[in-house]
């Protein structure tokens, strides 16, 4: 049985149209994909990610243990600070992405994703180093995105903190309308100015519906998770379980920025990734759009000279572009602006170019 | 949700409207529903012979790719060309303008076991529970 968030009965009330996904019963949308997707480009979106997993560090080793963990370099978070990275295994594919908030020293948040977090949990208390207490709190916390150019206008009369002078991916202890302690953190997955609110499961529905009905008067609409992959799949971003597996590398997935190899001491994959490195990867993550008619998909063949050379990750009709765009793996001759394959779909092959990413461009 | 009394429907989700010895074939209001906004629709080609239960085309959604599942064996006298720019158009008028394919029927007793209105809104009842 899928489980519920703390703002599942808010969905049913607002007519969502529930889906599961990874475990959980998830809005897909409210009114339409279409419509919400435009509305968080154009003025804000309101996304319940409760279903996301937080696992808290806490002692004199939580740095230690999140260093050695994950690829991007952790010491160089200042408090109240937060990155992506990436956790990897031995040999240097992705166990999961995830964004780190360092609070102080002694204590970091893993934000993961909701299929993910008992792997990455089990993972990482295998793999633990340092003197660190570390806690499954996915439980303890509802997730409320906020999304788009009217966020931080609206977020700012409803928080005690200096919400526009606070940079992306910074993040504050505050509380909402002086009552709800909350965290506020100047981070999204849309490609959209944006803010994600932690709060405790029991003060989220308030907190929705407040964001909602102020909101409602200046466009904000309720945005499901339907959008919440056409927005990020128009950025390029990568999402776990298509883009990053345990069968892809951080380097041909276009995620190199994230590694820092050159940071102090050692951490699970870099051996990996160096030898990666030293031998040149063979694939490359591209973004492309059709020259034929057609909506590429997630599993779709990319075909050249008559035989099979890559695959789709994602795939959909771009809501802001208004044309099919997809993401996927190819072999390096392919991989430059211009190149063109054909992608198989249903059977019929049909072209592709590749093209600049983002797609989308503000 | 609309399930005019002058059509009958399919398992599918599809609706039938028999003229004659001809089918107007499209996909119900609920099926619409469930997709959600409609960006992509691939047809048969005129004159193409189909079959009970062959797939005759393909509905995309943003998210989702149905295929169409033909209630009837026949030749395809007509599609819907206008829903190659216009997609949405099933979205808007499920049973007028976003009219699929036409079917020149070829076995009048597969039309016996296609649902009645009321029929097929109970299936749907169903199904949604």
């Amino acid at each position: 049985m899928a489980k519920h968030t703390p703002l599942y009965e808010d969905h049913v009330k607002l007519g969502a149209k529930m889906v599961e996904f990874g475990g959980w019963n998830m809005p897909v949308f409210y009114s339409g994909i279409i419509d919400e997707h435009l509305a968080v480009r154009a003025k804000a979106g309101l996304f319940d990610v409760s279903h996301m997993g937080e696992i808290e560090f806490v002692g004199p080793g939580a740095l230690e243990c999140a260093e050695y963990l994950t690829v991007n370099h952790v010491a160089s978070l200042q408090d109240g600070q937060a990155h992506y990275s990436i956790l990897l295994n031995e040999r240097g594919t992705v166990v999961d992405d995830l964004i780190i908030y360092r609070f102080n020293a002694n204590r970091f948040i893993f934000v993961v994703n909701a299929s993910n977090i008992e792997k990455d949990f089990e993972w990482i208390k295998a793999h633990q180093r340092g003197n660190a207490q570390i806690t499954n709190r996915s439980g303890d916390f509802a997730l409320i995105a906020f999304q788009g150019p009217m966020a931080a206008p609206i977020l700012k009369n409803v928080v005690d903190i200096a919400l526009d002078a606070l940079p992306s991916f910074n993040f504050r202890q505050t509380s909402f309308e002086n009552r709800d302690a909350c965290i506020v953190a100047r981070t999204g997955y849309t490609g959209e100015d944006g803010f994600e609110i932690f709060c405790a499961p029991k003060a989220a529905s308030t907190i929705w519906q407040t964001l909602l009905e102020i909101g409602k008067p200046k466009g904000v609409v309720p945005a499901g998770l339907g959008c919440r992959d056409t927005l990020r799949l128009e950025m390029k971003y990568s999402l776990y379980g298509h883009e990053i597996t345990d069968e892809t590398n951080p380097l041909e997935a276009g995620l190199g920025w994230v590694v820092k190899l050159d940071k102090p001491g050692d951490f699970i994959g870099k051996e990996a990734l160096l030898k990666v490195k030293q031998e040149g990867f063979k694939r490359k993550l591209i973004g492309f759009k059709m020259t034929d008619r057609g909506i590429p998909r997630s599993g779709c063949d990319i075909i050249a000279e008559g035989k099979k050379v890559g695959f789709v990750t994602s795939g959909t009709m771009s809501p802001s572009l208004k044309e099919p765009i997809g993401i996927g793996y190819v072999p390096l001759e392919y991989a430059r602006e211009g190149s063109k394959f054909f992608i198989d779909i249903r059977g019929g092959q049909r072209q592709a170019i590749v093209v600049k990413t983002p797609f989308y461009k503000r | 949700m609309e399930f005019p009394d002058n059509l009958l429907y399919t398992k599918d989700h599809e609706w039938v409207r028999v003229e004659g010895g001809m089918v107007t074939i499209g996909i119900t209001d609920y099926a619409q529903e469930q997709l959600g906004d409609i960006v992509f629709i691939d047809l048969p080609s005129k004159g193409q012979d189909v079959s009970k239960d062959d797939t005759f085309g393909v509905v995309e959604s943003v998210k989702s790719v149905s295929d169409c599942f033909s209630p009837i064996t026949g030749k395809v006298v007509d599609i819907n060309e206008d829903l190659a720019e216009n997609p949405a158009m099933v979205n808007e008028d499920c049973y007028g303008d976003g009219w699929m394919v036409r079917i020149e029927v070829k076995n009048p007793a597969e039309i016996k076991g296609l649902m009645k209105a009321s029929e097929y809104e109970s299936f749907v009842k169903e199904e949604a529970a």
